[in-house]
């Protein structure tokens, strides 16, 4: 890992605000009225269970899915395609071409947002501790190096705002280790992250707060990872969510 | 903050990312190659025609094998947005949705023009054909029949592209929609392959037919791309 993005643009007070958003797929209820404002310029981790809507709620902060109730603010406004220039998303997939070469994904995906530097994509790939020379089409990558490149193209653009959705499944514990000391450099340079993970104790040293979702509900928000997040739930509170829901 | 990219520039690029897959892949050129190749020669065989019978039919055995082997391009071009959710990235992106629906057109108006180059020797021998009428009316046809037959079915593929079945759901759609063109097309051909009557009326009705749906299609595209 070399060195990260700077974030020229002045951070406003509140990043991100969801009012009672509620979303539904077909009778499944994703989220159950999630409300909260998260202040720019920090590290969230969204922690919870395997269908407990962190992914959902990521998507819909990011303008991926619209809401079925409630409303989502970002950057100040309700309009997200509006500030798009200004915010990164890396999902579950990688969002790549496997026929392109990295440098080839991420010429292509950098002049979607008018980055039209070869050295800015470069600088992107070593970022994430990658070489950007490396001629290998992405399918005949290791699946980490898929996320790394992943990160890489969600990051090319320097945004403000910066949505990572499991960044660290299938990444060696090392290399895991260095995305999340790039994560919180982007931080210290105020970016605002959110990142979603079953990883909890990975970003233990650098998250701000973390948000724990069950059933479609916020029910925890805390400073930093309490030490309790950092194992998996015990077996009756794991019970007594599969009842509630 | 980098200014939001421009209509042309992302379509530029977008089409030459398209043409680099496809080079790569051949996805799509090759399954449409090898199906339209396999229509004219069943169709040679199916049919015995003299010189003057080919010239009649052969605008519309043309063009119906065209059409069955756009299709088959048609599906794979949204099949490799699919992989990997690429097309999400392009969502979030501030790049304007009509670049993504241009580039796409012109990719398989590309691939598209190329199997006809291809095939035409191919019909020309299969059917011992010579126009009668003037060449560039021909040439003329094939560029508006082309562009028919791709806009409406890359909007279409994009529309079914969320579905289970879209392979079927595609001409479902697409062939109906289609058909004030397609007869066109094929009437256009037939006039000037046969010299019978002037083809200026059919090339008009596939000019004004190009351009309500060229426009209809950009206007609509941005609702296709982000529909759920």
């Amino acid at each position: 890992m070399h060195d990260y993005p700077l974030n020229a643009a002045a951070p406003t007070s509140i990043a991100v605000s969801v009012r009672d958003v509620v979303r539904h797929f077909g009778r499944f209820a994703a989220l159950r009225g999630i409300t909260a404002d998260f202040a720019a310029g920090k590290l969230y981790v969204l922690l919870g269970e395997n269908g407990a809507g962190k992914s959902t709620l990521l998507r819909i902060i990011a303008g991926l899915l619209a809401p079925t109730r409630g409303m989502v603010s970002v950057l100040g406004t309700s309009n997200i395609r509006e500030v798009a220039p200004r915010f990164g998303y890396m999902g579950h997939a990688p969002l790549l071409y496997d026929e392109m070469s990295a440098m080839e994904n991420l010429e292509y995906f950098a002049a979607l947002y008018g980055v039209t530097s070869r050295e800015r994509c470069a600088e992107a790939i070593r970022t994430v501790g990658l070489d950007p020379g490396l001629d290998r089409r992405v399918g005949q990558y290791s699946q980490g190096m898929r996320q790394r490149i992943s990160l890489a193209r969600a990051i090319v653009h320097s945004p403000e705002l910066l949505f990572l959705d499991e960044p660290f499944s299938n990444v060696d514990l090392r290399s895991a280790r260095q995305m999340t000391g790039l994560l919180a450099g982007m931080r210290d340079h105020g970016t605002t992250v959110f990142v979603v993970t079953h990883q909890a104790a990975l970003m233990e040293p650098v998250a701000d707060e973390c948000v724990v979702l069950d059933a479609g509900r916020m029910v925890a928000r805390e400073k930093g990872i309490p030490a309790r997040l950092l194992t998996p739930y015990p077996a009756q509170e794991h019970a007594d969510a599969e009842a509630r829901r | 903050m980098t200014p939001a990219p421009g209509v042309w520039t992302i379509t530029r690029r977008s089409l030459a990312k398209d043409l680099r897959l496809e080079w790569r892949s051949k996805d799509a050129i090759n399954s449409m190659l090898f199906f339209a190749l396999l229509v004219v020669v069943i169709f040679s065989f199916g049919f015995d025609p003299t010189a003057e019978e080919s010239r009649r039919i052969a605008g519309g055995l043309l063009w119906v094998a065209i059409l069955f082997a756009t299709v088959v391009a048609l599906n794979q071009t949204w099949t490799r947005e699919l992989r990997n959710q690429a097309l999400d990235a392009y969502r979030l992106s501030p790049a304007p949705p009509q670049a993504l629906f241009l580039s796409k057109t012109l990719g398989n108006f590309l691939f598209v023009a190329i199997l006809e180059l291809l095939m035409a020797p191919l019909f020309v021998v299969f059917y011992n054909l010579r126009p009668v009428g003037p060449l560039w009316q021909l040439l003329v046809v094939a560029v508006l029949s082309t562009w028919a037959l791709v806009v409406n079915g890359t909007f279409f593929a994009a529309l079914s592209i969320r579905t289970r079945s879209r392979e079927i759901m595609l001409p479902l759609i697409l062939f109906p929609i289609s058909i004030p063109a397609l007869l066109a097309m094929v009437d256009a051909t037939t006039s000037i392959l046969t010299g019978e009557s002037s083809p200026a009326f059919w090339i008009r009705l596939l000019a004004v037919y190009d351009l309500v749906f060229t426009t209809v299609c950009l206007v609509l595209f941005e609702s296709v791309l982000n529909a759920e």
